[in-house]
């Protein structure tokens, strides 16, 4: 899950970690009541999940609360790369010296968090690591242990940083492990990290991704999550416990497994069609869930055909089968279905779907061809 | 012979009184697996069908039965703590079945069972099956024949899928291997290509990854310098879009890092046969 700029830096102040003073506002006019409080110059940014903000106009600077006020009306009208902004951040300027990157973030080949910075920061830090990663240096940490002062220190030396910021920077680093450690990150980012030019060292942007899988215990970052970003169909399924990403041909698919889902989904391809989604219904589904996935794939007005490739293991066959028979008198699909059906009680499945009208396959590459064939058709 | 597990496995299952453990227990004594044990804090002193003691804690199981070897069902926010304790009692030996344990959780659990020596199968795999000796975990051992391929996956149900059409054509396993589907786990795809490179039963291998990491690219060099049986190789995510987790928490491509391309690349250039899709394994396997 990811956070937005004004939520991550909320949470690194709590650890103590200096932020710009700010306030973020969804109209126009409450950017110009912020601009007021704040007084002097001040920069109006986008908060929308995607990177790129700055070079796509999504960031500017105002001198006064009346250039504030149109800044936030033109940057809340935008779309960036497909993401209305529903939301700015206004924040004081600063006045910048240096541009520091600081992250956090799991090596998963190394099997521990790993922090990298760079005396290199700023927008285009992805060219730097690029071109010359060799401007970043990266220091991995026990989660056994946690980050020890030494290891704050070696990078501060690292990059250069002048001995008079190596305690605030030190403060810095361990508030940013503190907060990514506590809040189950999977990134925690500062970029920049700015020297400003009275000589304080101040997070001007900030970035969190959260683990999905540890949302059980975080209650206060589940309540954060914004859905703007994810399609409709993507919030809906996740409701239901299934995961479903949605793709751009028109072979629906329905599978158990998620390796398994993206085997069929490849198969598709193999034999010149393209598949409209992963859908993975994951072990054990019962009938409600399948039913559940079926009126997501069609309410994709791009699916000609659908695909269900279902191995019994845990999942038993006639529970799938079940739900197909009840989703179908709910949604009545008007696309052709190839069903195939393997392993757990996969018998007593066929013999529930011989009446229910769709095409039925014994292989895998069998089942492909006929839902290609099918899409072409219809 | 064959890898990890056979008829000498003293089998515990710790959350054993659960649905999924109950479940998975009954199918794993059908099949024949010696299940010596099961855990639930808090039902010690309990049977399960009148022949499974259950004890409170790990180490008491391992003290009254002398179980070698560890399968875990507990739900995701309880499972490291039960590898935790699995390993701190001296099981030499962990599969995880769990889905969905938060990354922290398994950064710390590798960190220590590295320190202690225990080996881990998983989290969010199925287990591992000898055919006709021992089935640990979830893999239905009704689709697999005891044979001469040793078979190592990141997939679930794709690993099945392969064992059927291996079936279909009189092929059997002499392992069959789910590391599963996370970024952090234990065991990987080399650990486990080297048991089958010294498994005197094991002639040939399949290896199934997915999209996601580099350990494909790693086995791969792996298998070009230290291997002398044949590989046959597939990957699954070909049409995968790059930035979306694709079900499993590891199976994502990342900055230019993990993609089908690469790997299906780097396994060929090691010589690796590789796949178009899962029922082309059994002919290339000829």
């Amino acid at each position: 899950m990811k956070l937005h700029e004004y939520q991550s830096k909320q949470i690194f102040s709590r650890y103590g970690i200096p932020i710009p003073r700010g306030r973020v506002a969804a109209t126009a006019g409450e950017a110009r009541h912020i601009a007021e409080e704040l007084g002097g110059r001040v920069v109006v940014k986008a908060q929308v999940l995607v990177g790129g903000r700055g070079k796509a106009g999504g960031v500017k600077v105002a001198k006064d609360p009346t250039e504030a006020e149109l800044l936030a009306t033109q940057i809340l009208s935008m779309d960036i790369k497909g993401l209305p902004v529903r939301k700015v951040l206004v924040d004081e300027a600063a006045a910048i010296e240096q541009e520091i990157y600081l992250g956090i973030t799991n090596d998963r080949a190394a099997k521990k968090p790993v922090i990298m910075c760079s005396a290199a920061g700023g927008v285009d830090i992805e060219e730097v690591a690029r071109v010359s990663p060799e401007k970043i240096i990266k220091v991995h940490v026990n989660p056994l242990l946690g980050i020890k002062d030494y290891q704050t220190r070696d990078i501060a030396a690292g990059i250069d940083l002048p001995r008079e910021y190596w305690k605030s920077f030190g403060d810095i680093l361990k508030g940013l492990w503190q907060a990514f450690e506590d809040n189950d990150a999977t990134l925690a980012e500062i970029n920049p990290l700015i020297i400003s030019k009275d000589k304080r060292l101040i997070a001007l942007d900030g970035k969190m991704l959260i683990d999905d899988n540890a949302l059980f215990r975080h209650p206060d970052l589940s309540e954060m999550r914004d859905t703007d970003e994810d399609a409709p169909s993507e919030v809906e399924a996740r409701k239901y416990g299934l995961t479903f990403i949605k793709l751009d041909g028109n072979v629906g698919c329905m599978v158990n497994g998620a390796g398994l889902a993206m085997a069929t989904m490849d198969i598709l391809k193999f034999f010149g069609g393209a598949p409209a989604n992963f859908l993975d219904i994951g072990g054990g589904a019962g009938a409600e869930k399948v039913a559940a996935a079926m009126r997501i794939i069609l309410a994709d007005p791009n699916v000609k055909a659908i695909l269900i490739n279902i191995f019994g293991g845990i999942t038993r066959c006639d529970e799938v089968a079940k739900g197909l028979i009840t989703a179908m008198e709910e949604v009545r699909p008007n696309v052709p279905m190839v069903v195939r059906l393997v392993g757990t009680n996969a018998e007593e499945g066929r013999a529930m779907l011989a009446n229910a009208s769709m095409i039925t396959a014994e292989t895998l590459a069998e089942a492909a061809q006929k839902a290609v064939a099918a899409a072409k058709g219809a | 012979m064959s890898i990890l597990v056979n008829k000498n496995t003293r089998l515990l299952v710790q959350g054993i009184t659960g649905s999924e453990g109950l479940f998975h227990t009954r199918q794993m004594v059908a099949y024949g697996t010696n299940v010596v044990a099961g855990v639930t804090p808090g039902k010690g002193g309990q049977w399960v069908d009148d022949r499974i003691p259950v004890f409170d804690s790990v180490k008491i199981a391992v003290e009254a039965t002398g179980a070698n070897t560890s399968v875990i069902f507990v739900p995701a926010r309880f499972a490291a703590d039960s590898i935790f304790e699995a390993a701190d009692a001296g099981i030499p030996f962990i599969v995880c079945i769990t889905e969905g344990i938060p990354v922290s959780d398994m950064m710390r659990v590798r960190n220590y069972i590295d320190l202690k020596g225990v080996r881990l199968l998983g989290p969010n795999c199925p287990g591992l099956l000898t055919p006709g000796e021992a089935k640990v975990g979830i893999i239905p051992g009704n689709i697999a024949i005891p044979g001469n391929v040793g078979i190592v996956s990141r997939s679930g149900t794709l690993t099945y899928e392969v064992l059927y059409a291996l079936k279909q054509r009189g092929m059997g396993a002499s392992t069959c291997v789910g590391i599963g589907g996370d970024p952090v786990n234990g065991t990987n795809h080399i650990d486990v290509l080297q048991m089958f490179e010294d498994d005197p039963q094991t002639d040939k291998v399949v290896m199934i990854g997915e999209i996601g990491g580099t350990d494909e690219e790693k086995a791969a060099e792996f298998i070009a310098t230290k291997m002398t049986k044949p590989v046959v190789g597939f990957i699954a995510g070909q049409t995968a879009p790059p930035g979306k987790r694709m079900g499993h928490a590891g199976a994502i491509v990342e900055g230019g890092e993990g993609t089908a391309d690469a790997k299906i690349k780097a396994l060929e250039a090691a010589g690796v046969k590789v796949a178009k899709h899962p029922e082309e394994i059994p002919l290339l396997l000829q």
